[in-house]
């Protein structure tokens, strides 16, 4: 069965087992957030060394290349932009309540 | 029928393990449990269950592996005592929380400090409210009966809950006792096939145990959870009479021993039962209408079947073989008032502390609490809530 943010306690699987696998993506852990990491794209070299360290796999990769940074699920821990290789420096931790202008 | 025996309550324990032949055993020794272990650990190397014996590092562990084995599908046991017990507190609850149906006989014993290896109910009462279901045995014959028992009331497709079997350490664990066992096929007949719910080892059906679970669900988590108390009471007295059917011998979510006509009772937990029966006997004897009301189930606490059996006695004495630090008086003693409170006739009520660190208690100091009982009774009030039996001032 569907569990959503109003199911009553009578319906929830018993023991609060997860009976749906793969469904921690429903979680919006992106309002955590409070840094986002901004890519510059004529910077980046397409490393991938931030898409393998990414421990949220928020970094969307297409064809060996980033595509983009997936909003929703990333919780800004900066850690693309602290591996990210230090002469390249691609991505940049801005704060979110700068971003606005960004979207 | 199965043979009469003499053996140690905890050789009856294990001799219970081995005719339920659990899917996996995880457990640590500590006095006065080790025997438990100890003997179920021979029985898995002379190939007499066909159990997958974890030894681990501790009790946390112990425990642990029983929560894994448990969600991973199987039927799981495991035994402790005490201080053992106290470093597996994080996981008793997870094990009751995630509703996995672990059962474990409990020795009795004395928490520290100061180190004490002999039987108080300091244990099992301070995790009264982990979620387990606690029955309180008397001899070595109800710790028996009570682990087949255990299972399938743990297993129950309305409780599915972890079941803790409290038997008093050295008193009924080191003491030789006779006992009836049933034979091998009768238990594995009454025990059944282990049905999983939910195992993590179904892989076509992954499943998440656990996990993060923050304020929008815990609390409707939490409320289910509660509801499985009030079926669990119906399923420990259905098991009961099934349990009697087989071998004889009554079980229900207490005892009441000359309550008939009595105006005055005595309640307690565990082998001072037997004590207390005695006792009645020679008050009876003397005159008194005073009888015992030993309670086996203390988790889920049958509080309606209590207000109808003890509503309208004149006065209760509540025996507590613990202590709640700083609250008003024993555990037991606060679950039955509260429970009383809603009598339409509430007895007086009165509290004696008892057996701390294995203090032995008499049949003459359990006449002595029931004759102070009949002077409450004709005062027509409690002059002293709680008192302490046999305790140098
Ligand atoms: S900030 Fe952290 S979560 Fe977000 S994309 Fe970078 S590494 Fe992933
Ligand atoms: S680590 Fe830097 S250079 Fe490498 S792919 Fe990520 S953003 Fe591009």
């Amino acid at each position: 069965m569907k569990i959503t943010p109003d199911t009553g306690w009578k319906k929830l699987p018993q023991g609060g087992v997860i009976l749906e696998a793969g469904n921690a993506e429903q979680y919006i852990t992106g309002s955590w957030r409070t840094f986002r990491p901004i890519r510059d794209e004529q910077k980046c070299t397409n490393c991938l060394l931030c898409w393998i360290h990414c421990p949220d796999s928020s970094i969307i990769v297409e064809n060996a290349k980033i595509v983009g940074i997936d909003y929703d699920h990333c919780k800004g821990c900066g850690i693309c932009a602290e591996v990210c290789p230090p002469r390249i420096k691609a991505i940049t931790m801005v704060e979110e309540r700068k971003t606005d202008d960004l979207k | 029928m199965g043979k009469l025996i003499s053996m140690e309550g905890n050789q009856a324990a294990a001799e219970a393990m081995r005719q339920i032949n659990p899917d996996v055993v995880a457990a640590y020794p500590i006095t006065p449990q080790t025997e438990v272990v100890q003997t179920f650990a021979q029985f898995v190397a002379d190939g007499r269950v066909d159990t997958e014996f974890i030894t681990v590092e501790s009790e946390h562990s112990a425990m642990s592996a029983c929560v894994g084995a448990a969600a991973a599908g199987t039927r799981v046991m495991t035994a402790t005592s005490a201080n053992g017990m106290a470093l597996m507190w994080e996981i008793l609850y997870i094990a009751a929380s995630t509703r996995l149906p672990i059962v474990m006989a409990l020795v009795n014993r004395a928490l520290s400090a100061n180190i004490n290896i002999h039987c108080d109910h300091s244990d099992s009462m301070g995790a009264r409210d982990a979620g387990w279901i606690q029955l309180y045995c008397e001899n070595s014959q109800e710790v028996y009966d009570t682990l087949i028992q255990a299972v399938r009331i743990a297993e129950h497709p309305q409780v599915r809950l972890p079941v803790m079997v409290c038997y008093d350490g050295f008193i009924i664990s080191h003491a030789v006792e006779c006992l009836k066992l049933l034979e091998d096929k009768e238990v594995q007949e009454f025990v059944g096939e282990f049905k999983p719910v939910n195992s993590l080892l179904d892989i076509a059906h992954p499943h998440t145990f656990g996990p993060l679970d923050l304020y929008d669900f815990y609390f409707e988590h939490k409320r289910q959870q509660i509801e499985a108390y009030g079926p669990a009471k119906q399923v420990i007295v259905e098991i009961g009479k099934q349990f009697s059917a087989l071998s004889g011998r009554e079980y229900g979510l207490f005892e009441g021993y000359r309550l008939q006509d009595a105006r005055l009772a005595i309640v307690l937990l565990g082998s001072a039962a037997g004590t207390a029966k005695e006792a009645v006997d020679r008050l009876r004897a003397d005159g008194l209408p005073i009888g015992l009301l030993k309670l086996r189930a203390f988790r889920p606490f049958p509080s309606e079947e209590l207000i109808q059996l003890l509503g309208g006695f004149e006065a209760v004495a509540v025996l507590d073989r613990a202590v709640s630090f700083g609250a008003t008086a024993g555990p037991l003693f606060t679950e039955i008032s509260s429970a009383l409170f809603r009598a339409d006739r509430r007895p007086l009520l009165v509290n004696y502390i008892y057996g701390l660190g294995g203090r032995d208690i008499d049949i003459e100091d359990i006449q002595k609490v029931g004759e102070e009982l009949e002077r409450t009774a004709e005062r027509g009030k409690t002059e002293q809530l709680v008192d302490y039996v046999s305790v140098r001032e």
